[in-house]
């Protein structure tokens, strides 16, 4: 599988990448780790007649913490983010979800930015940004555009980016004393697509939920912030509050049928991901109830 | 057709020079331009490994990088890291336990393999077991692999002490 | 079999000194394999070379009405674009049927379709190039006009009288049927306490060897001949037939085989595009390369293991099997592949079901039908993953119903040690197998005792494992029983040539073929030791129809026993021979001489005498020296033809350790064992890794692989993100121990070994789970055990 021909040019900075999408429009397609855009290219499901590579613009680049907020770069690749002592420090649940996505091969490549952009509702960035209540910042030629993750994810491959515009970084607001995370997927082997997943960050105060943000993948055209999360908030969690929970996420939902699960199936996964975060990070294994012969 | 681009990059130490198509990956500028076919192609859709090789210190797939995309970069395929004798004690390992049947996943794996040798050397079957789990083998079911990867590890942390 | 000499020095070929025969010795020549340095054919490159690409159907079944080249033809760098029915005046069709498979029909199958396309990804023109990627370009300017035909895409329904004929010339869409009635089934079904039914579901699937196919055709014609460089298993039968249907005489054809990136039987079948590629480069009289790409290879390599059987089990109180029967459907291609036949699998699980078991009562029936899939043939174990899952899983519902031990009804109804030779009600004839020391061993090797207990324990902490064996007896070393006497000019024999070159050095020729179980290194290693010559200084050749003697190659697991006894026999002579020239130049007799470690040494004493560097100067530089009137001969050839058995069967069992997530579906495999007796083993370690390798590829099928298509006969699955191999995260380890029942059938007393690690795998990972789910009285008789069979099968989605 070889693919088509194309043009390829090298984009020396972010306004330079813009003028070329700009004159491009919808022909030219951005390369950033190619991990995502290189199969789809060889398979010729997607043929464009310009790749404008952004490798190499050391503005996209860095990983920073200022005045409460984590600065990542679009093209900060997944080993950057593996092996960034400020995001253990600042977003733990980034650096546990990442070691999930592909193999070394693929994270010493792919990117962050890439993988926001492509928006592939079965993969874990995305969902993480949500749980995280990140905000993705979008470059074009009128301005910069700052967009809550939640708002971000549209469909199937599908953002809120336009052709002529450059995601340039992921700003997440650091973890908390009082910060808890979660992070879970369903997969068939280590490294695959998830079947469902959830990537959750909450406070916890006591024993109650200040805050839980239940970023869920895999269960439908976009990862979700489920709404369902509001029955486990602000009071001491109950079997019946997370049955609730269970069942209010279960009518949020509308899971793609395929051949790894059935729509039935993912909303019982993301049923058993909701009950396995919560009795996660209460500690407290009996609300997650384990089926017994 | 577009048009033919002038790349000059590192393979193996060697400064190489060429015009390339826009559209030819990594994997295939090494095997067709430069005949150094120990890189190979399991699937075009970087799954496999089959094609992993070194760009710039970090192991990538070829078969997902444009040619012309390693301007200026340093590439080590599993020819250099043989010749150089990077991986000699890997590979004797991989000999001795019959960690190789066909040979086709072997450069890859020879690959990652000294991939988590070098960054995790303290690693245990397992994390082998997962570091590799980018790489599909067809012919060993991997225990045998597992075995030489491990042998080496302890190998190396002996000479180490 | 024993020649006089070796009785006169007392040992068998087997326990000669310094023999490397039973002993891990690493494979020689992999350094070039690890250094990148192989030769597989994708690598190779000949003087204007072309490259060819196919155009596909999109369709499972349309007729085609019309292509339009033109623009194709126009682009630059395009060298031709053939259709089908232009092919077909350079190579003719050929239909897979064997006489001795009763009834087996199918219809001829061209190179490239001509007027219909009976499967998604059937090829219906050639685009020819001078690169690849230029060639799928072009072939995206070939415009066909399909007109699609209904596809007949399930099995069940295949012989409905409402489903269309696929080839309406046939009559009906059953490609073969085969029915066996042995012993007093109703009567033994009657008289059993507990008779249990269930069906088997198995997905089909294939064999994804990481080098896809490829072929490199270079017809010279200015010397006539056609080389090509193909990873074959068999290129003796790729010469036969690359001959006949491109209407050339053997001779001028060459078949060549380097290195190969796994086959697995994949590669011993002739595909339709491979021959297209011959024909094209000698209608273009040019080298054309044709490397699959993994898409085409999911929908264009062999598929296997299609099969949905109902089958039950008759059973006594006391534990005795009564009786066995199956009725088995299993859905094919639209042809019968070629020249081995799709029916052939289906043959071998009738023959195999039961086997390792004394009841004498079985009934069978199989039936083939043809689809509008991809074609089906031979895949490592053939029908035995099929036969060995519906007995073992039979044997343990039955089990479980009286409420007996699996370890301890198969104690009852295996086929005692001492009871050989015997036979099966199938027909198959035992010469020495040992299922019960095999069980034995593995009993003690799994810990068996230890493992049920760590169940009970933690079932009652809500977390299931399970135990799961699987006993299985495995064709190996096939006689002309399997091909030959269906007409098939596949040959069952094998021949090596061995020489002692001028510096001292053997050269062997073997006609049996590697692909990376080590068919150099047991070739080597036999040579060696019956010579008496260190393994370094014997050099394999093989893998070329110019250069080694006539064979079959390597398929059916039968390089070692067929291969290796001829290379046996062949070291023998060659050795008699240096003797007898030993003898001559140092004025002694042959008897009182022996060679080891590289020279010529008296057998009393262990006196060197004469290197055989030297003795090899004397012979081809100073014949002059030696006494009158005598020939030295320092090269011999011997074939070998298994004449006793038809097959020499091994045996073997397997266990399964794993645990279910009852609460995702997930299954983590913990541990797995294999106790496998193949005979003498000539490497332990090779024939280790390929038990190895053989058991990961039925963990696959038992939890991952599945060619998915839809009811349009579309495959879904054809990429390597969707279609799920065994990865390392998710495999076990994996022990192997072994019993040894040589075979009388030739001196070295090998039996294959290759695929019995496929044979049982799926079976014993299979009873696992059911025994790991059996508190929620879950049965599952359907491969692969994805989560979402799991979770259906609990009632949990």
């Amino acid at each position: 599988m070889k693919a088509s021909a194309f043009s390829y040019t090298r984009a020396s900075s972010v306004t330079d990448a813009l003028d070329l999408l700009a004159l491009h429009g919808d022909q030219a397609k951005v390369l950033s780790g190619g991990q995502s855009l290189m199969p789809a290219l060889n398979m010729r499901l997607s043929a464009p007649a310009l790749l404008v590579d952004i490798g190499a613009i050391s503005e996209l680049r860095g990983i920073s913490e200022l005045n409460g907020v984590l600065k990542i770069g679009a093209l900060t690749r997944h080993v950057d983010i593996l092996r960034s002592p400020d995001i253990a420090k600042h977003a733990p649940l980034l650096t546990e979800a990442i070691a999930h996505v592909a193999h070394p091969a693929i994270r010493n490549k792919g990117t962050i930015g890439g993988s926001l952009a492509h928006a592939d509702p079965a993969s874990e960035l995305p969902a993480c940004t949500i749980g995280l209540d990140a905000i993705i910042v979008v470059r074009g030629r009128n301005g910069e555009r700052r967009i809550r993750a939640a708002d971000f994810f549209t469909g199937i491959y599908e953002t809120v980016l336009s052709p002529e515009e450059l995601l340039v970084a992921v700003e997440i607001p650091v973890a908390k004393s009082n910060s808890a995370h979660f992070f879970h997927e369903y997969a068939r082997r280590k490294g695959d697509y998830a079947i469902v997943g959830l990537a959750a960050s909450g406070i916890l105060e006591g024993d109650v939920f200040a805050d839980l943000r239940l970023g869920f993948f895999a269960v439908g055209d976009r990862p979700l912030l489920a709404a369902a999360s509001k029955h486990l908030t602000g009071k001491p969690v109950t079997a019946s509050m997370l049955a609730d929970a269970q069942a209010a996420l279960d009518a949020e939902l509308d899971p793609q049928e395929d051949q790894q699960a059935s729509a039935e199936m993912r909303r019982y996964l993301a049923r058993q991901l909701m009950a396995r975060c919560v009795a996660t990070l209460l500690g407290r294994p009996e609300l997650e109830a384990r089926p017994r012969a | 057709m577009t048009n033919p681009t002038p790349i000059s990059l590192t393979v193996n130490g060697e400064s190489v020079s060429a015009q390339v198509l826009p559209r030819l990956n990594l994997a295939d500028f090494l095997r067709e331009h430069l005949g150094l076919t120990g890189t190979h192609v399991g699937c075009e859709h970087g799954v496999c490994g089959a094609c992993t090789v070194r760009v710039n210190g970090d192991i990538v797939r070829a078969c997902l990088l444009l040619a012309v995309q390693a301007e200026n970069a340093s590439v080590e395929t599993i020819e250099g890291l043989s010749d150089s004798g990077e991986i000699s004690d890997l590979q004797a390992a991989f000999q001795n336990r019959n960690a190789l049947q066909c040979g086709y996943c072997t450069p890859g794996m020879l690959m990652a393999a000294q991939d988590i040798l070098t960054h995790e050397p303290q690693a245990d079957r397992e994390q082998i077991r997962e570091h590799l789990s980018g790489n599909y083998c067809r012919c060993t079911g991997y225990h045998a692999i597992v075995d030489a990867v491990e042998a080496t590890a302890r190998a190396r942390s002996g000479q180490a002490r | 079999m024993n020649d006089s000499s070796d009785k006169q020095s007392g040992l068998s070929v087997l326990d000669r000194p310094n023999s490397y025969i039973g002993k891990t010795v690493p494979r020689p020549n992999l350094g070039r394999l690890m250094q990148g340095r192989g030769q597989y054919v994708s690598d190779m490159v000949l003087p204007r070379m072309a490259h060819v690409v196919f155009l596909r159907s999109p369709y499972a079944h349309a007729k085609i009405l019309k292509i339009d080249v033109t623009e194709a033809k126009a682009m630059p760098g395009v060298i031709a674009v053939v259709t089908g029915t232009e092919l077909a005046k350079v190579i003719t069709p050929w239909v897979g049927i064997l006489s001795h498979l009763k009834g087996l029909k199918s219809a001829p199958q061209h190179a490239i379709a001509t007027d219909r396309a009976c499967w998604q990804g059937e090829a219906v023109a050639a685009i020819v190039a001078t690169g690849r990627a230029l060639a799928e370009d072009a072939a995206e300017l070939v415009s066909v006009d399909y007109d699609e035909l209904v596809p007949v895409t399930d099995m069940r329904t295949a012989l409905n009288p409402e489903t269309p004929v696929i080839h309406p010339e046939l009559g009906d869409n059953l490609a073969f049927e085969r029915n066996l009635d042995a012993g007093a089934v109703d009567q033994a079904f009657k008289d059993s306490d507990e008779v249990v039914e269930a069906e088997f579901v198995f997905g089909r699937h294939t064999g994804v060897t990481l080098e896809p196919r490829a072929v490199l055709a270079d017809w010279n014609s200015g010397e006539e001949r056609l080389t090509v460089y193909l990873g074959t298993q068999a290129p003796h039968m790729v010469q036969n037939i690359a001959a006949m249907h491109l209407g050339l005489d053997e001779a001028q054809v060459r078949v060549v085989c380097k290195d190969v990136g796994g086959s697995f039987g994949i590669k011993v079948h002739i595909y339709a595009d491979e021959m297209a590629t011959l024909a094209l480069s000698k209608l273009l009289r040019r080298p054309v390369k044709f490397v699959a790409d993994r898409v085409e290879s999911f929908n264009t390599d062999i598929h296997a293991r299609d099969h949905v059987c109902k089958a039950r089990i008759g059973v006594s109180k006391n534990g005795t099997i009564n009786a066995f029967e199956i009725d088995d459907v299993t859905g094919i291609g639209p042809y019968s592949m070629y020249p081995r036949t799709s029916a052939i699998e289906a043959n071998q699980v009738v023959n195999l079901v039961g086997g390792p078991y004394t009841t004498q009562n079985y009934r069978a029936r199989t039936r083939v039908v043809f689809q509008n899939k991809n074609v089906t043939c031979q895949y490592r174990g053939v029908g035995h993953p099929i036969a060995c899952s519906i007995t073992e899983g039979l044997v343990d519902l039955a089990a479980q119903r009286i409420g007996m031990d699996p370890i301890e009804i198969r104690r009852r109804n295996l086929i005692r040690d001492d009871a050989y030779p015997c036979g099966s009600p199938s027909g198959l004839k035992f010469e020495a197998l040992s299922h019960h020391a095999s069980l034995e061993k593995l009993i003690g090797m799994m810990n068996y005792d230890v493992l049920r207990a760590e169940q009970a324990e933690l079932r009652k902490r809500g977390i299931y494992r399970g135990i799961g064996i699987a006993s299985f007896i495995e064709v190996t070393n096939p006689s002309a029983a399997f091909y030959g006497v269906g007409g098939a000019r596949i040959s069952s024999q094998d021949g090596v040539a061995v020489r002692l070159d001028a510096t001292g050095r053997v050269i062997c020729q073997t006609s049996i073929t590697e692909q990376g179980q080590g068919s150099e290194s047991l070739t080597a290693q036999i040579v060696g030791s019956v010579l008496g010559v260190s393994m370094e200084r014997v050099r394999v050749v093989l893998g070329d129809t110019d250069n080694t003697p006539y064979g079959g190659g390597t398929w059916a697991s039968r390089g070692a026993g067929i291969g290796g006894e001829a290379a046996l026999q062949a070291a023998k002579v060659l050795r008699k021979n240096i003797l007898d020239v030993a003898a001559a130049i140092l004025q002694a007799k042959p008897g009182e001489l022996d060679i080891v470690n590289n020279a010529v040494v008296d057998i009393q004493g262990g006196q060197q005498r004469i290197e055989l560097q030297e003795l090899a100067r004397v012979v081809y530089f100073r014949p002059d020296t030696l006494p009158p009137g005598f020939q030295p001969e320092l090269m011999a050839t011997r074939h070998f033809v298994p004449r006793e058995y038809p097959f020499a069967f091994t045996n073997g069992i397997q266990a399964s350790w794993l645990e279910v997530d009852t609460q995702a579906g997930f299954i983590k495999l913990l541990k797995h064992w294999v106790v496998e007796d193949c005979g003498t083993i000539i490497n332990p370690q090779l024939v280790d890794e390929q038990i190895r390798g053989g058991v990961v590829q039925g963990l696959g099928a038992a939890l991952y692989e599945h060619c998915i298509y839809d009811e349009r006969g579309q495959l879904t699955n054809a990429n390597m993100a969707d279609y799920l191999v065994p990865m390392s995260g998710e495999m076990p380890d994996i022990d192997v121990g072994h019993i040894v029942s040589p075979t009388l059938d030739g001196e070295l007393g090998a039996k294959g070994a290759g695929e019995a690690g496929t044979a049982a795998a799926a079976a014993a990972v299979t009873n696992a789970v059911n025994d790991a789910l059996s508190p929620f009285n879950v049965t599952v008789t359907e491969i692969p055990l994805t989560p979402r069979v799991i979770l259906t099968a609990l009632g949990r989605i």
